[in-house]
């Protein structure tokens, strides 16, 4: 079931929100400006510094919930068929997170998980705050030290957050250090979205993608960047190619490794729950195959999300229950976490899913940004992998474990101004953190050709 | 620490009493006496963790469109945590004759009131999601005592009230396969077993596809069903309301009315909640079984409460009713389990007459349709999908949980309903 649908239109309610006073909420208070609130709303476009501390106690309850966990019993499926891929996958097959994987990981994230290391990997890093439409929106800024270097807005996905892209912040910024040359420098902005991390939460209606998009085009030109680049995955992906629709003079190109191409042809036989048409190639047919599976039997908590967010209370009541809620994003993805907990990582460590996991709880977030689906239900078109018709250039990542794999046919037709069409011979859903390598190469590659301008 | 985990441990103490009388029993097909004895321990976990509950944002909105709203909620868990009795809850229990029997590897939780009246008909009535035996409670006395309550004593039922497997204090499967129709073939065998020959079933929620399962497979014995979330959409309805297409020409005023409400509930993605069940059953279960204030809003998110207030309004509706409910969801461990049966039904709609396999249904079937249920079943419709319908009545009071709300209404219903086959009796 696609979560784009007809709905009223709520932008008339937003212009009356536009100046509201920030709502300070429980997860905000736990973070500590180093520098003063805004006093007034002439300060609001000030760039202030941002620093992230949480209390001990915060933690240490952290540690007493997930030591209290209460378990359900087992799923009644087998572990093979809890843990098939899309390519396999068939209806029936999994009831969701296995047992076992949830015990192994709040047994390693009770005891050995040690948040402090993530918490000082992000102290590295250069964090601040600005008011933009009315909301303080939290942002990692790490500019390079190679002249020219090309500014790209990065913005990660649910469940994802900044944590997601911190692998990659060297590789652009510090190419020389990491395969590359001075040339493929990127000055790396890397924003929180609204109800995400360490942004503030939105009090009223209307921060849908769109509206996100528009916030960002405010943020590069605050930052003084009047020629930038924007990549994304997930809800990256559609905010950034919400930029790309709206094509701010600044904008000159953009990335996404979950491109949107398919045709209207195929989004229709989608929705009529057709077999795929006879005339698809073999990437096609896959492609449609695993668009259809996901829609069916794979978008229950989209759906949620994007229906009753707030009836999700158990996700910041519950360390395990929202652990879970987070596990489960794509058939893909989740086998590839189940082995790390396992004792078999590739791409993905225990710590890297935990670090993000323990984010979302310390900063309350869970329902906060599950609104983003409901935003997105509210005025959105088209379905998440739906061509949208960018016309400025486009580079591509079509990750071979993403929750469908872009063809290049359909990717050559939903971007006429193709840069780059990147096929990694690795990567899931989170690309940027499970394959830096290949991630960056692509980022690299789509650019290369706008340097000179 | 040790106190939760002694706490936890405590709170299956009443699924280690099961699990040692089912030992003992070694699958034999006996009866056994059962009393409903939470630990204490139990109920001071449940009001730490409660008392501890971790609150999100309040929703952007001013309505329930994003789900259970903040400022409704509050009140009840507090409420829950601190002025809610569970011990009276347990007593309502208690003062019915309840009892346990294995059947096809599960342990079947059941209460079982025979009527003082002579030729009381047997009556098996099934809960639904989420509710349980508690929705039920309230007809006991009216079913199987009528002569107190308005009626006759030619009117009388002796009553069974099951609790579905992985709900409440039946056993939990531990394989796939538990949908409908199989609970329906345990339900006969039940029935078998308390010696009745001859008995009509009822049910709303998923007693509907149950009771309709069993008239289905036609056990012996079984005189006919009453349904109280008919499955009349017709197939061509089913199909434009699956791609939410505008509404066919032709449709009576009734139809019509039906046609919109359904359409109306999908839009605003009333099933939502069967959805995530229907795929991921687990993947919600660790929220709501080890968050009570998760489990309650999970709960309270299904349309049939949407008209409630959990206030003291209405005494049919009161705190101590859902809160009576939902707690015996958590001290009986079940959140997760009991969401599996939407799983095993692939997260298809209880309302569409093919998907219930209607037309196969050759014994009498009734219908009640309560007028705050999600949809009014139209009677042309009813008439098509139920060839042998041999009741269908208007009510003007009730809605989803049609015999927790009125429960003098609802069993005035099943009296009149179930009157011409007790000619057969």
């Amino acid at each position: 079931m696609s979560t784009a649908s007809p709905a009223p239109n709520r932008r008339d309610f937003l212009a009356t929100s536009a100046t509201a006073l920030l709502a300070t909420s429980a997860g905000a208070a736990a973070f500590n400006f180093t520098s003063s609130q805004p006093a007034a709303a002439a300060e609001a476009s000030s760039i202030r510094p941002f620093t992230v501390s949480f209390p001990q106690e915060e933690i240490d309850e952290l540690r007493r919930r997930i030591a209290a966990t209460r378990w359900p019993d087992r799923e009644l499926v087998s572990e093979a068929a809890s843990r098939r891929t899309s390519a396999t996958l068939a209806a029936g097959d999994t009831q969701g997170v296995q047992l076992a994987t949830m015990q192994k990981l709040i047994q390693y994230w009770g005891t050995e998980y040690d948040w402090s290391k993530c918490e000082a990997q992000l102290k590295s890093l250069p964090h601040f705050v600005t008011e933009i439409d009315g909301l303080d929106i939290h942002f990692i800024h790490v500019k390079s030290s190679h002249q020219g270097a090309l500014p790209v807005i990065i913005t990660h996905g649910w469940p994802g957050s900044v944590i997601e892209l911190l692998k990659v912040i060297d590789p652009l910024t510090n190419p020389t250090a990491h395969d590359g040359t001075a040339a493929d420098a990127f000055d790396v902005v890397i924003p929180s979205m609204p109800g995400y991390g360490f942004s503030a939460k939105p009090t009223q209606p209307g921060w849908d993608p769109i509206r996100i998009a528009k916030a960002w085009t405010v943020l590069m030109k605050r930052l003084g960047y009047n020629r930038f680049v924007a990549q994304g995955g997930d809800w990256g992906a559609l905010i950034t190619e919400q930029m790309a629709l709206m094509a701010p003079p600044e904008l000159i190109a953009i990335h996404t490794n979950m491109p949107a191409t398919i045709p209207p042809e195929i989004v229709k036989a989608l929705a009529a729950g057709s077999p795929p048409p006879a005339d698809l190639g073999p990437d096609e047919k896959r492609a449609y195959e695993q668009v259809a599976f996901f829609y069916k039997f794979g978008l229950g908590y989209a759906n949620e999300m994007a229906l009753r967010p707030q009836t999700l209370y158990g996700l910041v009541d519950s360390p395990a229950g929202l652990a879970s809620w987070i596990l489960d994003h794509d058939a893909d993805s989740y086998a590839l976490i189940a082995r790390s907990f396992d004792g078999e990582p590739e791409g993905l460590t225990r710590d890297d899913i935990l670090d993000n996991i323990t984010l979302y709880w310390l900063t309350n977030t869970a329902i906060s940004s599950a609104r983003l689906y409901w935003e997105h239900r509210q005025t959105a078109k088209a379905g998440f992998f739906d061509a949208k018709g960018i016309t400025i250039p486009v580079g591509v990542s079509a990750n071979p474990s993403e929750i469908y794999t872009a063809p290049k046919s359909w990717t050559e037709r939903a971007f006429p101004k193709l840069l780059h069409y990147g096929h990694p011979p690795k990567g899931c859903h989170f690309a940027a953190w499970e394959q830096p390598k290949y991630f960056t190469d692509d980022v690299r590659a789509s650019f290369k050709t706008l340097r000179t301008a | 620490m040790k106190l939760h985990k002694l706490a936890t441990v405590l709170a299956f103490g009443l699924c280690f009493f099961s699990a040692l009388a089912n030992a003992s029993a070694a699958e034999d097909r006996s009866i056994r006496p059962f009393t409903v004895s939470i630990p204490q321990a139990a109920l001071e976990d449940l009001r730490r963790r409660i008392a501890e509950t971790r609150w999100p944002d309040r929703e952007t909105v001013d309505d329930q469109s994003q789900g259970i709203q903040l400022a409704k909620l509050k009140p009840l868990v507090k409420y829950w945590g601190t002025g809610y009795d569970w011990r009276k809850a347990e007593a309502k229990l208690n003062t019915l004759p309840q009892f346990m029997t294995t059947i096809d590897g599960v342990e079947t939780h059941f209460i079982h009131v025979r009527s003082k009246h002579p030729n009381a008909l047997p009556l098996i009535m099934t809960h639904g999601w989420p509710g349980s035996v508690f929705e039920l409670l309230k007809t006991v006395g009216p079913l199987t005592d009528p002569t107190a309550h308005g009626g006759r004593a030619e009117d009388a039922f002796d009553l069974v009230l099951p609790s579905m497997p992985g709900y409440g204090f039946s056993g939990k499967p531990t394989e796939t396969g538990w949908g409908p129709d199989r609970i329906a073939q345990t339900w006969a065998e039940l029935m078998k077993r308390l010696g009745y020959t001859r008995y009509v079933a009822q049910g709303g929620d998923w007693g509907s596809p149950v009771s309709s399962a069993m008239a289905r497979q036609a056990p012996t014995g079984l005189l006919g069903i009453h349904i109280n979330l008919p499955a009349v959409v017709p197939p061509e309805i089913a199909a434009v309301l699956a791609v939410g297409g505008p509404a066919p020409t032709g449709l009576t005023d009734k139809e019509r009315a039906a046609f919109d409400a359904l359409s109306a509930a999908a839009k605003m993605g009333n099933r939502s909640y069967a959805t995530m069940m229907g795929t991921r059953p687990q993947t919600i279960g660790y929220a709501i079984n080890d968050s009570p204030t998760g489990l309650a809003a999970w709960m309270l998110g299904h349309p049939g409460f949407s008209r409630w207030t959990y206030d003291n309004s209405d005494p049919e509706k009161s705190p101590d009713e859902v809160l009576d409910d939902i707690t015996q969801y958590w001290l009986s461990n079940s959140a997760t389990s009991a969401g599996r049966l939407y799983w095993e039904y692939g997260g298809r709609s209880v309302v569409f007459a093919a998907v219930e396999r209607t037309l196969e249904i050759a014994l009498p079937v009734a219908i009640t349709v309560f007028p705050e249920e999600t949809y009014l079943a139209p009677e042309t419709w009813a008439r098509r999908a139920y060839p042998n319908l041999i009741y269908f009545h208007e009510v003007d009071k009730g809605g989803h949980f049609a015999a927790w709300e009125q429960p003098e209404l609802f069993s005035a219903e099943l009296r009149a309903a179930f009157r011409p086959l007790r000619q057969d009796f």
